[in-house]
């Protein structure tokens, strides 16, 4: 076990280094000086200069990734070309609207999925199967941020329900601000846990078959029984990559749904950042995003082992 | 019976989506170039079956002008996942274990920690939005799902006994690929093929919502809701006929990807991400 | 007293009949074996038995346990049946068991849903249950997952879990098949001993007539899902009734007319000390990389026109050795040489012209997508100038005349052909480019008793017509002791024992020749069925 997380984490590490240095590079070749451009064309060049060392740009790239790679390690993502503010109090402000965005949504997702993906498989070719398949097939199809558009329309502009957006703030009380959440959640939500729902049935469909259930029958389990205590955990292991390769879903797809929300969520910074070349901010921004996927990845591979024995032991 | 009537339906909502995009190139209803500004806002009418926009432009135009905006960028940047995506999976699995191999899985997983709106957004910092931006970051995006699903086919593959014939006859692991391999994994890259299409119609739409994808005047679905919606209030129909031509587009793949399945090989699992 | 009787059980899938009229009984501390060939519907009547039929399956007749018709049961009283009163043993131990749940708790389970035991209870129950069947908890704990243990100790923790809760009815379906001649004593053994210790009946399905004779009381012959033949195993062995079991019974102890050893042989691929290794993966992260020598240091020679045969069981390095001798695989040490030249993974492919191979699975040795023509001139591509146009068809109908199938099959795919008749296609790719050596991978083993006696024939007949020297590689002994005129027994990567064949099995040197041979379930002599069976019914 110790050996597997440790593998895993040195895989962590590398990816976060070889992600950097891909984000870095992109960024390095985009065209356009940050510090002309927020002068304007008629800026003398001691001027730039000036900008220039202020922004640190002045020495090789190398140096200066070291430095931001450096400074990110402690915490420190550089100051916003723009705003002239530390870039990590600009991520820590709108994170605390992200993060529960995503984590709310996830929640939702599987607490529809999880029942619905095993009645499906439990009624399977039945009407109730065909139902939940039919519904998650539509659900599939829609949209998010037009699925989100609706849900404004039915729930704030005409039952008033919610407000159509905007986010207090997490000082204007838990429920407040959560509630200022939900429209925008349950958008996000929907179509992954149709997504998620179809794992969760074709998965345990498949472990439905496997030679160990029927071992588990000649004992004298019921179906049900036999469903719930052998199936479940071994279907989970399908069920746990999709949530993984959701939780990023669902953290990039915010930054759509925060759009049509105005939510003031790490998708504003970023629109902002980039009409504004805050190029300093993007790369930051982006970088902590690939960092959360990633780290997703690893807690994923993580709970692989916690379900599945034979991981433990195995390289 | 429901596998049939999964693909003909699928294949019909298809069918209307191509049909609408081919049809705009010779005509469409109404010239969108040319506003119409006292027909603003209408709501569907006999005139207008999908009602008109804030310039009174003839939506049911602008919806099938921009399917080919949907269906060209999706079908670009499938086209991209699929020709550097499978030719790597094929090498890996051909390699299994050793450094190429590793490589190019290393490869696959850091990409894949790039969802395609970041990599639209890195593209976007760099180059500015445009369609060829979301065409190339879906694209991006696209490659390492068909590397890992055409690698995990071929090492099934690999361990088959007619594999093993084909080495005893001498032959190279490069053409053993392409003569056996591949088409024993087509089935299954032509169901993932219209998985991915359909992802990649909900993508671009997503990107020109935002502003990252196709620019004005290039009409686009996703675009189109994103003018919507601050109308919504007053114009329904507005937000609501984009979408629902989304839907049938992505509900038309998803239901003919499903059913080809079950035509081809009922045993094929899509990775739906 | 019967403990079960089934009584005219027919029963249907879909639209399919699988069983037509299956009448016969079981009486406690009563050993039955039901056997026949591949679609005689022998597990299905197992299955019957336990209700775990398919959805669409449609029974008629009587399955009486103990006087009460299983058929008319409800599904809450088949659970209560299921596992108490019938238990089952299955042929697949490496995934009848749940991959992520303790062994402890997975025999415990079957007293958990019977009783109202609690949970420690149980679990010391099952604790003796494992030690009954030879897995005392001091060196297998409770806590070991099904992983952790091989083949054989998983049939064990099955067999256990079936007779937790001391069934009266015990069923095993092919509970050997998938295990090594060894262990498959061992477990059969096992079983023996349970039912005269329990006075369980068990009701055994298997192919494998050689284990039916060893372990039956009674016999119960099926085919195409109707019993052809059952009566008390001596009585029956003595006197056959039915064709069908005359030919059966001829086929399972089938022996083939080999030619003689040709003279002056000269050598014409020689083993030399060869040594392969695969490294393993490390043990801590910086801990030294461990190798497995799966073949260490083995030598032998063939020569021109011989019949070499290589038993061993499964993990002694077999498969790793074949690779070898084909030049899929490069050795780590020692040497191969074909025809007087070295071969490995850069071989001249004119070198392996001489050598081909034979697979083991008739289904998975071919291309779905290719016609039978261009199968089989695959391996052209190692001759620089293979034959074209007419010359090649030529070639093509002669190779599938050679193997007993019609040069029109030539245009056929693959799935329009049994798999007897795909073993042939296989052979037909093997000796199309004349090889003088082939590899017959346990070649045999996936097919039915009557086919794999047809197909020896054919591997006899060329070895005449061909003039081919061949390696039998095969776990089973008593085929390899027919067709070979020399056997190399291999255990643990090493070569423990060669010679004559029949010297070998006759007077067997090596202590791991003799275990083998003794494990080997042998027929009774049917030396006076042979007439018999060739009398046409």
């Amino acid at each position: 076990m110790l050996r597997y997380s440790l593998k895993r984490l040195l895989s962590l590490i590398v990816s976060l280094a070889i992600a950097s240095v891909v984000i870095f590079l992109v960024i390095e070749v985009a065209p356009g000086d940050p510090a002309s451009f927020m002068l304007g064309i008629n800026a003398q060049p001691d001027t730039v200069a000036a900008l220039r060392a202020e922004l640190g740009l002045d020495v090789s790239k190398t140096q200066r990734y070291l430095s931001w790679v450096g400074g990110m390690l402690q915490g420190d993502f550089g100051t916003s070309y723009t705003y002239r503010t530390p870039v990590t109090q600009m991520i820590a402000d709108r994170v605390w609207v992200s993060l529960p965005l995503a984590l709310y949504a996830l929640t939702l997702s599987t607490l529809i999925a999880f029942p619905a993906g095993i009645y499906a498989a439990s009624r399977r070719g039945k009407p109730g199967d065909i139902t939940v398949m039919g519904a998650t097939q539509l659900g599939i199809a829609v949209p998010n941020f037009w699925f989100a558009m609706l849900l404004v329309l039915v729930f704030a502009i005409n039952l008033r329900w919610f407000s159509a957006g905007g986010f207090p703030g997490w000082d204007e009380g838990f429920f407040v601000a959560l509630k200022a959440l939900t429209l925008p959640a349950i958008a996000l939500a929907l179509p992954q846990s149709a997504i998620l729902a179809r794992v969760m049935r074709s998965s345990l469909l498949d472990i439905l078959s496997e030679d160990f259930m029927r071992t588990a029958r000649a004992k004298g389990l019921s179906r049900r029984q036999a469903l719930w205590r052998h199936g479940l955990r071994n279907a989970l292991v399908p069920v746990l990559t999709i949530m993984g390769l959701q939780f990023s879903f669902l953290l990039a797809g915010g930054i759509i749904i925060e759009q049509v929300f105005f939510l003031p969520g790490l998708g504003r910074l970023i629109f902002q950042a980039i009409s504004a070349r805050d190029l300093i901010v993007v790369e930051s921004v982006v970088m902590l995003l690939v960092f959360s996927v990633i780290l997703v990845n690893f807690l994923v591979d993580l709970a692989y082992a916690a379900v599945d024995p034979r991981l433990r032991s195995r390289t | 019976m429901i596998r049939s009537r999964n693909l003909l339906l699928g294949g019909l909502l298809c069918l209307i989506v191509v049909a609408g995009a081919l049809v705009s190139f010779l005509w469409t209803p109404y010239d969108i170039t040319v506003l119409d500004i006292p027909n603003k806002l209408q709501t569907p009418s006999l005139q207008h079956p999908f009602g008109t926009d804030h310039f009174g432009r003839d939506i049911l135009s602008m919806i099938m002008i921009g399917a080919r905006t949907s269906l060209a960028v999706a079908i670009v940047a499938v086209g991209i996942g699929m020709g550097i995506g499978v030719p790597l999976g094929l090498w890996a699995a051909s390699n299994k274990g050793g450094w190429i191999d590793e490589i190019i899985m290393r490869g696959n997983d850091l990409v894949f920690a790039f969802p395609s709106l970041v990599i639209a957004i890195l593209i976007t910092a760099v180059m500015g939005a445009s369609a060829l931006n979301a065409i190339i970051a879906i694209g991006i995006f696209n490659i390492p799902v068909f590397a890992r699903l055409t690698r995990s086919g071929a090492l099934s593959l690999w361990e088959r006994e007619f594999i093993l014939a084909a080495r005893v006859a001498g032959k190279s692991k490069a053409r053993i690929s392409f003569e056996h391999i591949l088409p024993n994994v087509g089935n299954l890259l032509i169901v993932q093929g219209t998985i991915q299409f359909s992802l990649g119609i909900l993508a671009e739409a997503g990107l020109s919502y935002v502003g990252l994808g196709a620019q004005p005047p290039i009409p686009s679905w996703g675009r189109m809701l994103a003018d919507a919606q601050t109308m919504v209030s007053f114009a329904p129909h507005l937000a609501m006929v984009p979408g629902l031509a989304i839907i049938t587009a992505v509900l038309g793949l998803n239901l003919m990807g499903d059913g080809l399945r079950d035509l081809l090989d009922p045993r094929i699992r899509v990775v739906r991400q | 007293m019967t403990l079960l009787s089934i009584e005219n059980l027919s029963l249907s899938i879909g639209e399919f009949p699988i069983l037509k009229g299956v009448t016969f009984s079981i009486a406690p501390g009563e050993i039955v074996a039901v056997t026949g060939e591949s679609g005689s519907g022998k597990s299905m009547t197992a299955l019957a038995t336990m209700q775990l039929l398919p959805d669409s399956a449609t029974t008629s007749g009587y399955i009486m346990l103990s006087g009460q018709n299983i058929l008319d049961l409800s599904e809450p009283e088949l659970c209560a049946m299921r596992g108490n009163d019938v238990g089952m043993v299955f042929q697949e131990p490496m995934t009848a068991l749940n991959p992520v749940k303790t062994i402890g708790a997975q025999v415990a389970e079957t007293i958990l849903v019977h009783s109202d035991t609690p949970r420690d209870q149980a679990m010391e129950r099952a604790g003796e249950m494992l030690r009954r069947v030879g897995l005392p908890p001091e060196r297998f704990p409770l806590s070991r997952y099904p992983h952790e243990l091989s083949g054989g100790q998983r049939q064990r923790v099955v067999i256990a879990m079936a007779i937790a809760q001391r069934p009266r009815l015990l069923i095993a379906d092919e509970p050997t098949t998938a295990l090594d001649v060894t262990t498959q004593a061992q477990i059969l053994d096992l079983l023996k001993e349970l039912v005269d210790e329990f006075g369980m009946g068990l009701l055994m399905i298997t192919h494998d007539l050689a284990v039916v004779s060893d372990m039956a009381d009674r016999i119960v012959v099926m085919r195409h899902g109707e019993i052809v033949e059952q009566g008390e195993t001596r009585q029956l062995f003595a006197d056959m009734k039915h064709p069908y079991t005359k030919a059966l019974f001829e086929a399972s102890g089938h022996q083939v007319t080999l030619p003689d050893v040709p003279e002056a042989p000269e050598p014409i691929l020689q083993v030399e000390n060869a040594v392969r290794e695969y490294a393993l993966p490390r043990k801590g992260l910086f801990g030294a990389r461990q190798f497995h020598r799966a073949v260490d240091g083995i030598s032998f020679t063939i020569h021109h026109g011989e019949r070499v045969g290589l038993v061993g069981e499964s993990g002694c390095g077999k498969s790793t050795l074949t690779r070898a001798l084909l030049g899929l695989e490069a050795l780590q040490g020692g040497s191969i040489t074909a025809f007087g030249k070295p071969v490995g993974p850069g071989t001249d492919p004119g070198l392996r012209a001489g050598l081909q191979v034979v697979f083991q699975d008739p289904y998975g040795s071919f291309n779905p997508r290719h016609r039978v023509d261009r199968i089989i001139t695959e391996p052209y591509h190692l001759i620089s100038n293979p034959p074209t146009g007419l010359e090649r068809q030529e070639a093509i109908s002669e190779a599938l005349i050679a193997v007993g199938l019609k040069p029109s099959d030539a245009d056929k795919y693959i799935h329009e052909f049994s798999g007897g008749q795909r073993q042939r296609i296989a052979i037909a790719r093997a000796l199309i480019i004349r090889p003088e050596l082939i590899i017959f991978d346990e070649a045999v083993s996936a097919l039915d008793v009557s086919i794999r006696a047809q197909i020896l024939d054919l591997i006899a007949d060329l070895s005449e017509s061909h003039n081919l020297a061949y390696l039998f590689i095969s776990h089973d002994l008593s085929v390899v002791r027919t067709v070979t005129d020399r056997v190399l027994v291999m255990k643990s990567g090493e070569i423990v024992e060669q010679g004559e064949t029949e010297e070998v099995f006759a007077n067997p040197q090596h202590t791991y020749t003799k275990t083998l041979i003794e494990a080997a379930p042998v027929l009774p002599d049917m030396s006076h069925l042979k007439e018999a069976a060739n009398v046409p019914a």
